[in-house]
């Protein structure tokens, strides 16, 4: 027998073994990368050019330069965060490769964890040049928002972590049958988050909800920046702690949907 | 002077204690183990314990339980009721505090297809906290000629090549216990024999304990001291090959799986 702890304790080397293991897959894969950087692209560009056309015939527009393009570049940290932590972990289903990992020392934190890592390199991948893109189109640099990006970021990718948590516990318990729910789940957030429009926009009973989720703040947050030149802490604080108590719900569902699987024998099949 | 129970052992005394303490280790124990599923019960209430070392066949039709008592030791599903421990550690509970002594190969579950072999056995061995990774990996290359394959994506192998791959990860760590589920699965004769030869090997080697499900009566003859036969989730024998042969009079365990499979009764299929 090898290595006589092993497997006792949280460990960072397993996490930089599931690292690496989803990055060979990545670099081995040109289309993987290129899925990465052509839609937030797509979406960047078709949004800009909209923005052109409307502020040249709306003064708040005009006003408002790079709402549109920030919201988007926003919204695919939000979207290709929880994108990229829910793909890292189908592959191992399309691999049927989950069996091996559970039956590894790996535990379910550090399996979690790599996933997340993996999350923040895809979305570099992805989000960086089509950042760089964002100057060079609509001179709209997104960079220059500074520790206001940081705050915006983390409670992005907060949210998107705890999504991805959640869509992985129903992976696990459900098999491939619940992959749509990795695809469609973010769309959910799309109009309640208020990401093109103010939250003021809703009816005052879906505004309830619409409070109820971090990103909403984040993307209030934003255009207070870009139209107002005001930088709302206050909406940071409050999202960051709406994201603490989503993270926690997130996990704890996790940790049922795993434990349901081990009773239901759904780790051995993970197809359909 | 070692103190035992309140006594103090002179150390010859000590080392026959010993020796015979790791004889009558059982590495694996499995008590009135259940699992129901939906009121099913797909293992029905067995018990057995496996020695320390030793070579045990898991036999049994499609639907008999094998997978799920494989699956139940290794703690990938919960059991309805009883308890299984693995090297004194209770499963599924503990399961962290053994799972990197212990591994698996099965040809139901595969590894990643773009990665190369090489890959794939260095991310395990991390994940086992091999040391010395890179020799170890050399050394089992050799051991299961698979050092022309290594750097290969595992997805371009055929399905011998593939197996080996999964029967290096599976003794990546050493492991003390080793399941197998039917490890020999959809391999043609020869590649069957040769994956045969190095289990035998390696148990010889290691003196690690095995749990082999297989449908092939063969292979198990070959490589079990002790079958245990499963029909629906129960223990229908339990056996030396030789003791079951001469218990059901019969020249093969194809011919006793085939007895118990249909029903007959040792008696009659004595006769």
């Amino acid at each position: 027998m090898i290595a006589s702890d092993a497997g006792m304790e949280f460990s960072f080397n397993r996490v930089a073994a599931m690292v690496r293991r989803y990055w060979y897959l990545l670099r081995s894969s040109w289309p993987r990368i290129l899925d990465l950087i052509y839609w937030p692209t797509v979406q960047m560009l078709m949004w800009g050019f909209l923005q052109i056309y409307i502020s040249q015939n709306v003064g708040f527009f005009a006003r408002a330069g790079g709402v549109f393009i920030g919201s988007v570049l926003l919204w695919d940290i939000l979207f290709r965060g929880q994108l990229g932590f829910s793909i890292s972990f189908l592959e191992e289903m399309y691999a049927r490769n989950l069996g091996n990992i559970m039956m590894s020392p790996l535990r379910p934190t550090e399996f979690l964890l790599a996933l997340m890592i993996m999350s923040i390199v895809r979305l570099s991948i992805g989000m960086i040049p089509v950042s760089l893109l964002a100057i060079a189109f609509f001179g709209f640099n997104l960079w220059a928002l500074g520790l206001a990006l940081a705050a915006f970021f983390a409670n992005l990718i907060l949210t998107s972590w705890s999504v991805g948590i959640f869509v992985a516990g129903l992976l696990l318990r459900n098999g491939l049958g619940a992959e749509s729910m990795a695809w469609t789940i973010m769309f959910l957030f799309l109009p309640l988050t208020c990401v093109y429009y103010p939250v003021a926009v809703l009816p005052d009973w879906l505004q309830y909800f619409a409070w109820a989720l971090p990103p909403t703040y984040v993307f209030e947050g934003m255009r207070a920046l870009v139209i107002d030149h005001v930088f709302r802490a206050d909406l940071m604080a409050e999202a960051f702690a709406f994201n603490i108590l989503l993270f926690a719900a997130a996990s704890l569902a996790f940790l049922k949907l795993l434990q349901s699987a081990r009773v239901q024998g759904s780790l051995l099949q993970t197809s359909e | 002077m070692a103190v035992i129970a309140g006594l103090a052992l002179p150390a010859a005394q000590r080392h026959t204690f010993r020796r015979m303490d790791m004889q009558n280790a059982s590495a694996i124990v499995v008590d009135r183990l259940v699992k129901r599923y939906k009121g099913v019960a797909a293992v029905d209430g067995i018990t057995f314990r496996l020695a320390a070392g030793s070579v045990t066949g898991l036999l049994g039709g499609n639907g008999a339980g094998k997978t799920t008592t494989i699956a139940m030791i290794m703690g990938l599903v919960t059991p309805t009721s009883g308890a299984v421990t693995v090297l004194g550690v209770e499963m599924p509970r503990h399961r962290y505090r053994v799972l990197h002594r212990m591994n698996f190969e099965s040809p139901y579950v595969d590894m990643p297809m773009r990665l190369t072999v090489r890959q794939n056995l260095s991310v395990f061995a991390q994940l086992y906290a091999v040391p010395d990774i890179d020799e170890r990996i050399d050394r089992l290359a050799s051991d299961l000629d698979l050092t022309e394959f290594l750097d290969r994506p595992t997805g371009k192998l055929s399905a011998g090549q593939k197996t080996r791959v999964s029967l290096a990860k599976a003794l990546l760590n050493k492991p003390e216990v080793l399941l197998l589920d039917e490890p020999t699965a959809s391999l043609d004769p020869d590649t069957a024999d040769w994956v045969r030869s190095r289990l035998e090997r390696y148990r010889a080697e290691q003196g690690t304990t095995m749990l082999l499900a297989s449908h092939n009566m063969g292979e198990v003859e070959r490589l079990c001291e002790r079958v245990i036969i499963m029909k629906k989730g129960r223990i229908e024998d339990d056996g030396t090959p030789a003791h079951l042969l001469s218990r059901y009079g019969r020249a093969t365990l194809e011919e006793v799986f085939l007895d118990v499979a249909r029903g007959r009764q040792q008696s009659e299929a004595a006769q």
